[in-house]
């Protein structure tokens, strides 16, 4: 295992992991796409980050769940983007970058923000519950959702197992070649 | 005068009070928006409990839950006439369980009243 993790493009774990809360490849759903703006007023597309894995995290600055686990997304972010990995937070406050702002500054929160509104939290299902996150592979499918404070083992792990499916998954023929797509 | 205004909250599920323990907490509040012919004075709110949740990082924060009475003071206005009225307010909060919040909502709240 540690050979192939120096020849790799990627830095890899010395362990192979399996996350309870990941859906077979089979049974991942498409990521709606949507179009939100940053902090610095730029619009951003979930299809900007086809090909990494994303951490999509739904919360509010009134949520006290939701400042339990931004730490634990922060140091994702800060141990796994030079891995192709990105959290991309939303919040839902409807007094906007107002107060959201602030909010970030003091939390020192090191990854993107855009302000979501009702639409998008439709799309995904109509989230109500703070906070809601997705993991998301890097086919932008949704791999995994945790409604409510979860667990840090559970993100990790499920980053962790989306980050070494890097190679597609391959189908085979019956004579064990792979099948042309 | 005073009345009360019964609030109910289901179980498993808590407000924050009208005294959060931390500043990003929304508040429980009540403000009337007309009073017709009443003054509307000082809200009541109960003592809150002070519990730890999940998400509260060890640390006991200021609710309210189940069954409590918010009492409200009126004050006649000095020209009120005689007959019926409702006092028409609002009532914020913002609710979570041990392990989710949810956005905060405001809800009507109406005292119906007979000035004799």
């Amino acid at each position: 295992m540690l050979a192939v993790c120096l020849i790799q493009t990627q830095a890899c774990s010395s362990r192979s992991v399996k996350a309870a809360t990941v859906k077979a490849e089979q049974d991942r759903k498409p990521a709606p796409e949507f179009a939100l703006k940053d902090a610095d007023g730029k619009t951003v597309h979930l299809s900007d980050y086809k090909g990494k894995v994303v951490l999509l995290d739904f919360f509010a600055t009134w949520c006290g769940p939701c400042k339990i686990e931004i730490p634990w997304f922060m140091e994702a972010e800060r141990r796994n983007k030079d891995r192709g990995f990105a959290v991309l937070g939303v919040s839902m406050d409807d007094e906007g970058w107002e107060v959201v702002k602030p909010f970030l500054a003091e939390l020192g929160v090191n990854y993107r923000v855009v302000i979501g509104n009702d639409a998008t939290a439709g799309m995904y299902g109509g989230v109500d519950a703070l906070p809601t996150t997705f993991l998301i592979d890097r086919e932008g499918r949704i791999a995994a959702v945790h409604v409510g404070l979860a667990s840090k083992k559970d993100f990790t792990d499920g980053i962790e197992q989306l980050l070494q499916n890097t190679a597609p998954a391959v189908t085979l023929n019956n004579d064990g070649r792979p099948r042309a797509e | 005068m005073q009345t009360k205004i019964p609030v109910s909250i289901r179980e498993g599920y808590h407000v924050n009070s009208n005294t959060p323990s931390e500043e990003y907490l929304i508040p429980l509040k009540l403000t009337w928006t007309s009073t017709g012919a009443l003054e509307g004075g000082a809200v009541v709110y109960p003592k809150p409990a002070l519990e730890k949740f999940d998400f509260s990082d060890g640390k006991p924060i200021s609710v309210f839950m189940g069954n409590f009475d918010l009492v409200a003071s009126f004050k006649v206005a000095a020209n009120a006439p005689a007959g019926p009225g409702i006092a028409a307010g609002k009532l914020r909060y913002q609710a979570c369980s041990n392990k989710a919040c949810y956005p905060p909502k405001t809800i009507d709240v109406s005292v119906p009243y007979q000035v004799q």
